[in-house]
């Protein structure tokens, strides 16, 4: 079925290269704008909601479908080897550019991204019919699909954190749409906690990988290869890579949060939580395999955690009875297969993983929009409970069957394509190729078994028991399954039309390399058929038994009880336990506490900077150059000092303080600091009232401190004052930086046409840092604000 | 608590307090002043004035809620350096006017800037003075 890959190209560049051509300004500029008219969609959604009311889903669908359009007409140029790239400066200083990038493989996901995402669209219209928060729905599905867009396009590593982010955060509020519901809160997150701690993993490989290869464009790792894999940094980057894309595509131990995420309305488990967001990391380690693919270790952890994965899922999924959770692990099943796939790094490994991607985005999405009709119909997600549809039901039940039948494996589906090639790269796997295979079967015979009981049992079973008396789903909602059906039976037909644009793109740039993808229908008896035929087999007896097998699922239950959620339980009660025991431990609310806290941490941080880096005090000349009002002034801030200490008043302690303040003022006056001492003394005299106002009615102290609380207290003050001291006369021994004063002296009157430097500095050269100081000082004044107003009512005022 | 000769005394600072302020910010720029010391005099001003008159006396002089004056400083102060984005310019750059005004001497955006620190340093004082005044 599969020749050899032969290289033929159309042009004599070397191997790894791939043509760069331009296409037209006009179609580089249309990638930004396909990218952030789905942004501007989002914002208008609600408004388009409101106005068009029920045919809001067909008029927001138009956009995703003119970006099909767009996408599907580059086709022709991408499959002759041909990228567009573009770039916009954002971030100069720190080398990061919105540049976005175009080759086969992004151009597959553009596809399904846009594609997929105009009947989810449609098909949300009608599901959600006459839902309140229908618009904010929109809002988030289409900015979801712009975000998306631009992970897959993104050719500046940054750039792609950025959306894929976006896609965790759109996910999150999808998953939490119905947030009166605590369980759907809790699934997002959890969904948003695993794959944001993946992302931040992702950033920092992301950067090291920029560093060690000198750039973040994605393109340019590309074309430098695989001359990354001796570098020092290339284990912690792919380490920290593969934990973003695992994370994402829901790889074991990660796996967990995507059944969680089933909480989500049908439409978008159809549509993020099978057909694109979870791909994500998918695409990432496609993307990413020529640059860090091919070594020991990556063989190892992909495709190890590529097996479990598949495995697990499609046990999982086995002891399953609700639809969605069904369709869920048999997901993550895949997922998982798609992980392994690329893990093997071979040519025909890479064809397989880009077919299974285009197939299981038609069949599963076709059955999660069916999952979502026949709950919406019936009123029950339960396949025990479903049966007998097929005569109420006839073309969700021609989809469903397409769809299970292209899951399964039979033709002439694209599945049973693609099941053959899944075949032929397992067994032609570099290492270990018996085991992988004999995994991958194992995995097909349970996806045969649960594509039956998700697309036959339903519809042709004899016994139902069901809430509602079914009908036929709204056109807007067979859209959908019919279209994505009816794609699995036309590529199955007609698959070298697939393989010879699409697939052979998105191969080529997997691979870095010039590589031709055929596929055709039928190929003889080998075996890979015969094996094609055993699961077949194998599945139907499962099928057969899968209503023993649910009876005995406590196996399942058990899993349930030891895996990798209990982890997660685990460590998020502990840290909402380390944060309560902090939070006790150091917000106790008393005020001195406090002061002496930050105190000591100031004295012990810069006391042993001290210490240790050692500033060096020049010694000091004599006191006789200190004339007798500078004596005076100096005895008056120690006798205030003296006698705030020692006042059992309180408003004597305040105005003890304030002399002490004012003779700063009268220091900085004397020492031609006139700007410093007009704001000491206004400050000063403020301070004052603010204390009279709060002591006035406050009775003399009650109790004054025991003997040992002083002496701890009068430890800590002349701890600090010394550090002070110290500073004080250390920043006085080091030479002022002299070209900070000339320069503000100098250009003070050209540049800000003002003769008080001080000022000049504040409203013009530092304009910006006191704009936060104001906002620091608006937030202070309303948590003053708040902390004596808003107390609980029942204190009176 | 009423005193004759605090309430007198208030009587004819606070008018002097008030235009000393505006001579502090408008001269801020070449002598020493400024808006913060400016703002901090006219706090100083009210609080004397809500201690003689009391506070509710002194909220009806001011017109202004002091939160809403926070936000118009703050405000004030962002919009002063929008008119250099407009430009080309970085985010507060500063630009002043060619003609120089009779009493104001220079314009340009700093002053606006100034302004706005002024209005939000009275705005945070008095929005404090008043609340610990009113317990």
């Amino acid at each position: 079925m599969i020749l050899p890959c032969f290289p033929h190209w159309a042009g004599e560049e070397g191997i790894g290269e791939v043509s760069t051509v331009a296409i037209t300004g006009l179609e580089r500029d249309g990638m930004i704008a396909a990218i952030f008219s789905g942004f501007l969609l989002a914002l208008l959604a609600p408004t388009v909601v409101r106005l068009a009311r029920r045919q809001a889903g067909w008029l927001l669908a138009l956009l995703p479908a003119g970006l099909t359009l767009y996408f599907a007409r580059l086709l022709g140029p991408v499959s002759a080897g041909r990228t567009v790239a573009v770039s916009v400066p954002w971030v100069p200083d720190l080398g990061i550019s919105l540049s976005f990038y175009l080759d086969g493989l992004s151009l597959l996901f553009a596809l399904l991204i846009c594609g997929v995402g105009a009947l989810v669209v449609v098909y949300a219209g009608s599901y959600l019919k006459g839902h309140p928060h229908l618009g904010r729905f929109y809002l988030y599905l289409l900015a979801f699909m712009a975000s998306m867009l631009g992970l897959v396009l993104a050719d500046n590593g940054l750039t792609m954190f950025v959306f894929w982010e976006l896609t965790g955060l759109a996910s999150f509020l999808l998953i939490g749409f119905e947030h009166e519901r605590e369980s759907a809160r809790a699934a997002a997150l959890q969904a948003l906690l695993v794959t944001g701690a993946g992302g931040l993993a992702l950033l920092a490989g992301l950067v090291l990988l920029a560093q060690a290869s000198g750039s973040a464009e994605l393109s340019t790792l590309l074309q430098n290869g695989r001359s990354l894999q001796g570098h020092p940094l290339y284990l912690p980057i792919l380490l920290l890579v593969l934990a973003g894309a695992f994370t994402k595509s829901a790889q074991f131990p990660f796996h967990f949060w995507l059944p969680g995420a089933m909480e989500a309305p049908t439409p978008v488990s159809a549509y993020l939580h099978s057909a694109t967001m979870v791909k994500a990391g998918v695409y990432l380690l496609a993307r990413l395999s020529p640059v860090l693919g091919g070594s020991d270790a990556w063989h190892y952890l992909v495709v190890g955690a590529g097996t479990a994965t598949m495995l697990l899922g499609a046990l999982i999924a086995l002891w399953q009875a609700d639809l969605k959770r069904l369709l869920a692990y048999s997901t993550v099943s895949t997922l998982g297969a798609l992980v392994l796939l690329l893990g093997l790094d071979t040519v025909l490994s890479v064809k397989a993983a880009t077919l299974f991607l285009l197939a299981h985005a038609l069949y599963k999405g076709a059955l999660f929009l069916v999952a979502g009709v026949v709950d919406h119909e019936t009123g029950t997600r339960d396949v025990t409970r479903l049966g007998n549809l097929a005569r109420a039901m006839p073309v969700t039940a021609l989809a469903a069957g397409l769809a299970a039948l292209s899951m399964a494996g039979l033709p002439p589906l694209l599945g049973f394509i693609n099941k053959e090639l899944l075949y032929e790269a397992k067994l032609q796997a570099p290492r270990a190729a018996v085991w992988v295979t004999g995994a991958g079967v194992l995995a097909n015979v349970c996806l045969v078994a649960v594509a039956g009981t998700v697309g036959l049992a339903p519809f042709l079973r004899r016994r139902a028991d069901l809430p509602k008396k079914p009908h036929e789903a709204p056109p807007a909602m067979l859209l959908g399954p019919a279209v994505l059906a009816a794609m699995s039976l036309l590529c199955g037909l007609f698959p070298e039309t697939v393989a010879n644009s699409l697939l052979s793109a998105a191969v080529s740039a997997v691979r870095a390399q010039p590589t031709v993808v055929e596929l055709k229908l039928w190929h003889g008896i080998n075996p890979v058929f015969a094996l094609s035929v055993l699961t077949l087999a194998a599945g139907a007896g499962l099928f057969a038994a899968r209503d023993v097998l649910r009876r005995a699922g406590a196996l399942g239950d058990a899993v349930g009880r030891f895996g990798p959620q209990r982890w997660y339980q685990g460590l998020l009660a502990g840290l909402n336990g380390l944060a309560r025991a902090q939070t006790r431990l150091l917000q106790h609310g008393y005020l001195r506490l406090y002061l002496m806290t930050v105190i000591l941490t100031t004295v012990g941080l810069v006391g042993s900077a001290l210490l240790l880096g050692g500033g060096e005090v020049r010694p000091m000349g004599g006191l006789g150059d200190v004339r007798f009002h500078e004596w005076v002034i100096a005895a008056l801030i120690l006798l205030g000092a003296l006698m705030a200490v020692t006042t059992s008043s309180r408003l004597a302690a305040a105005a003890a303080l304030s002399v002490i303040g004012y003779g700063v003022a009268l220091i900085y006056m004397l020492f031609s600091a006139p700007d410093l001492a007009m704001t000491q003394f206004a400050v000063e005299t403020l301070t004052v009232i603010l204390f009279v106002l709060v002591v006035y009615r406050l009775p003399r102290f009650a109790a004054l401190s025991g003997r040992g609380a002083r002496v701890r207290d009068a430890l800590v003050a002349l701890l600090a004052g010394g550090l002070m001291t110290a500073l004080v006369l250390i920043a006085t021994s080091v030479p002022r930086e002299p070209h900070l004063a000339a320069f503000f002296a100098q250009y003070s009157w050209p540049l800000a046409k003002g003769r008080n430097v001080v000022n000049v500095i504040l409203v013009d050269f530092r304009a910006l840092d006191t704009l936060g100081e104001i906002t620091v000082l608006g937030v202070a004044a309303i948590g003053v604000y708040a902390l004596l107003r808003l107390r609980p009512s029942s204190h009176p005022r | 608590m009423f005193s004759l000769i605090l309430s007198t005394a208030v009587r004819y600072l606070f008018p002097l307090m008030l235009l000393f302020s505006v001579f502090l910010l408008l001269r801020g720029h070449n002598e020493p002043g400024g808006g913060f010391v400016g703002g901090l005099v006219v706090a100083a001003a009210f609080a004397f004035y809500a201690i003689a008159f009391g506070v509710p006396a002194a909220r009806r002089t001011l017109g202004v809620d002091p939160r809403a004056l926070i936000g118009i400083g703050l405000m004030v102060a962002v919009l002063s350096g929008l008119p250099s984005v407009l430009l080309g310019l970085p985010f507060m750059t500063g630009l002043w006017a060619e003609p120089t005004l009779p009493v104001l001497g220079k314009v340009g955006t700093p002053l606006l800037f100034d302004v706005g620190v002024y209005l939000a340093v009275i705005g945070v004082m008095l929005t404090i003075i008043f609340t610990l005044a009113e317990e």
